[in-house]
């Protein structure tokens, strides 16, 4: 099996709001992918869905091969994530968090598991911190540790580096790009950060008011729509969706 | 059911207990104030009273079992808030944990803290009032088993409140077990309630506990088919619970409510 992320369909309403419009779309093994667009495209709703704690209203969504709807435990045993805004509980310290999500993923041999994580991530000084009193840039570090534990094969990555400083950004990517090419992890990527987006995804898809408007490789999708960087594009399918959405390349 | 899982929900509550004085100390300083407090007015009141009638199983006893009740759902509802406090619904119900592992792993982070609890109570209320369990024999079991499952179920229907209110509704659970004391008749038999109260209180599992403790103390016998019937109850109110907890859960997963809790509301 190719995929470890089958996305089908998927449509979330609130009312008469539509949040995402039936989009498809795949993540393979061992690829990065960048799920781009303005704020409130539905980026972060597709992100909920994709990790069962939002119930679509439509579509379907497969992990490894596991439907999240009737098989949640198995799908969701081969996923991780982690969100700028979902930080570790403050009042527990680096460790104890670790140990606590590794057993709720049933992570093995966690214990050594946990030191291999706080090596790769240079967490061995703060293990006996509590979360709540390290630095921003310390927490996404945890928070990566965390979404690593159970070696998952489907890591979701809602702006990871949103908080951290231009040095600690580019190692956290260079750490996340070594985990993908250790192993068969595919990932799913939002980011503001086009740089990033550029540097790091291997394929990028373009949400915008719930749906997919384009897809390619983001070191040449810029071109094909006439535009010189992923900025420019980023901005033109912020601005005038609709012209994407029917096929005209502005 | 993994047991891994419902093991790490006891396992980060034992952390933040074990760290936090604040947390370990009112698991059983507000229960100790109580039986010292019940215990001198039991004192006075055998003082005072002509009959050789003794209040202390009577009184001191009722409030330790109460207690014992209020602590269990206590202990329900304190492990739940502490994802609300940190924030951490997301990430939690983001695991692969299902709400059944969930609520096993707050009740068996109750039975730890109510256990504390009750130790601290049976210390207090033996060595300085003098009360014996001897007195209610075996039926102390089925008196703690019952008043143990109507305590589950309480906190398990608060945390489903909390989830399907916001953070800011954790002021209803608390006044709860006030609010059934009255129907609970822990300090007086069921007959001294008007009418219409009496038939409430003949749906609430602890008001057949208590009415076979007064029983027992009375020299008589406790009734085994009421217990039977309080103890049925109070599994009958434990799967409504859990019912009510899991129809508030399949909604706030459709309203996007446990992703942003902490807007309380999404409408």
């Amino acid at each position: 099996m190719d995929h470890v992320l089958s996305v089908s369909g998927l449509r979330k309403t609130y009312g008469s709001k539509v949040a995402v419009d039936g989009i498809s779309f795949e993540v393979r093994r061992g690829e990065i992918v960048g799920l781009l667009g303005p704020n409130g495209a539905g980026k972060t709703t597709t992100i909920n869905m994709i990790l069962s704690v939002l119930e679509p209203s439509a579509g379907s969504i497969h992990i490894e091969g596991f439907d999240i709807q009737s098989h949640r435990a198995k799908a969701l045993s081969h996923t991780n994530f982690a969100a700028v805004y979902a930080p570790l509980p403050g009042n527990l310290t680096v460790v104890q968090n670790l140990r606590v999500f590794g057993l709720l993923y049933s992570t093995p041999n966690l214990t050594a598991r946990i030191e291999e994580l706080l090596t790769q991530f240079e967490l061995t000084a703060f293990r006996h911190t509590r979360c709540g009193v390290l630095s921003s840039g310390e927490q996404t570090r945890v928070c990566l540790a965390k979404a690593l534990l159970n070696r998952p094969l489907l890591l979701l990555l809602d702006e990871p580096t949103g908080s951290l400083d231009p040095a600690k950004a580019h190692d956290i990517r260079i750490k996340i790009r070594e985990v993908v090419a250790d192993g068969d992890c595919g990932v799913l990527w939002t980011s503001h950060n086009m740089y990033e987006v550029e540097q790091v995804c291997d394929r990028v898809l373009f949400l915008s008011r719930g749906n997919i408007l384009l897809e390619g490789a983001p070191k040449t999708l810029p071109q094909q729509h006439g535009k010189e960087t992923l900025e420019d594009l980023f901005i033109a399918v912020a601005r005038e969706p609709l012209a994407f959405r029917e096929g005209h390349h502005p | 059911m993994n047991f891994c899982r419902i093991y790490a929900i006891l396992l980060r509550q034992f952390y933040l207990l074990r760290e936090s004085a604040a947390r370990f100390v009112p698991l059983f300083v507000w229960v100790a104030i109580d039986i010292v407090l019940w215990g001198f007015i039991t004192r006075y009141l055998n003082n005072v009273s002509t009959s050789p009638f003794n209040f202390v199983p009577i009184f001191l006893g009722a409030v330790l079992l109460w207690d014992f009740l209020t602590r269990v759902m206590q202990g329900v509802t304190m492990a739940f808030f502490e994802d609300v406090w940190s924030r951490n619904f997301l990430n939690v119900f983001a695991t692969p944990i299902s709400t059944g592992e969930y609520l096993s792993g707050l009740v068996l982070a109750s039975i730890v803290t109510s256990a504390v609890g009750l130790v601290v109570m049976l210390v207090v209320a033996s060595c300085v009032f003098g009360l014996s369990f001897i007195v209610y024999g075996m039926l102390i079991v089925p008196f703690l088993f019952i008043l143990f499952l109507f305590g589950v179920a309480l906190g398990i229907f608060g945390t489903a409140i909390v989830l399907r209110l916001g953070p800011a509704a954790e002021w209803f659970i608390w006044p709860i077990p006030a609010l059934i004391s009255p129907f609970a008749c822990v300090f007086y038999p069921l007959a001294t309630l008007p009418h219409w109260m009496q038939w409430i209180a003949k749906l609430m599992p602890p008001a057949y506990v208590f009415e076979s403790m007064r029983a027992i103390v009375a020299g008589g016998s406790a009734s085994w088919p009421a217990l039977a019937w309080g103890a049925g109850l109070a599994v009958g109110y434990i799967v409504l619970a859990c019912f009510t907890f899991v129809r508030v859960y399949r909604h706030a997963m459709r309203s996007g409510l446990i992703a942003r809790y902490s807007a309380e509301s999404l409408s």
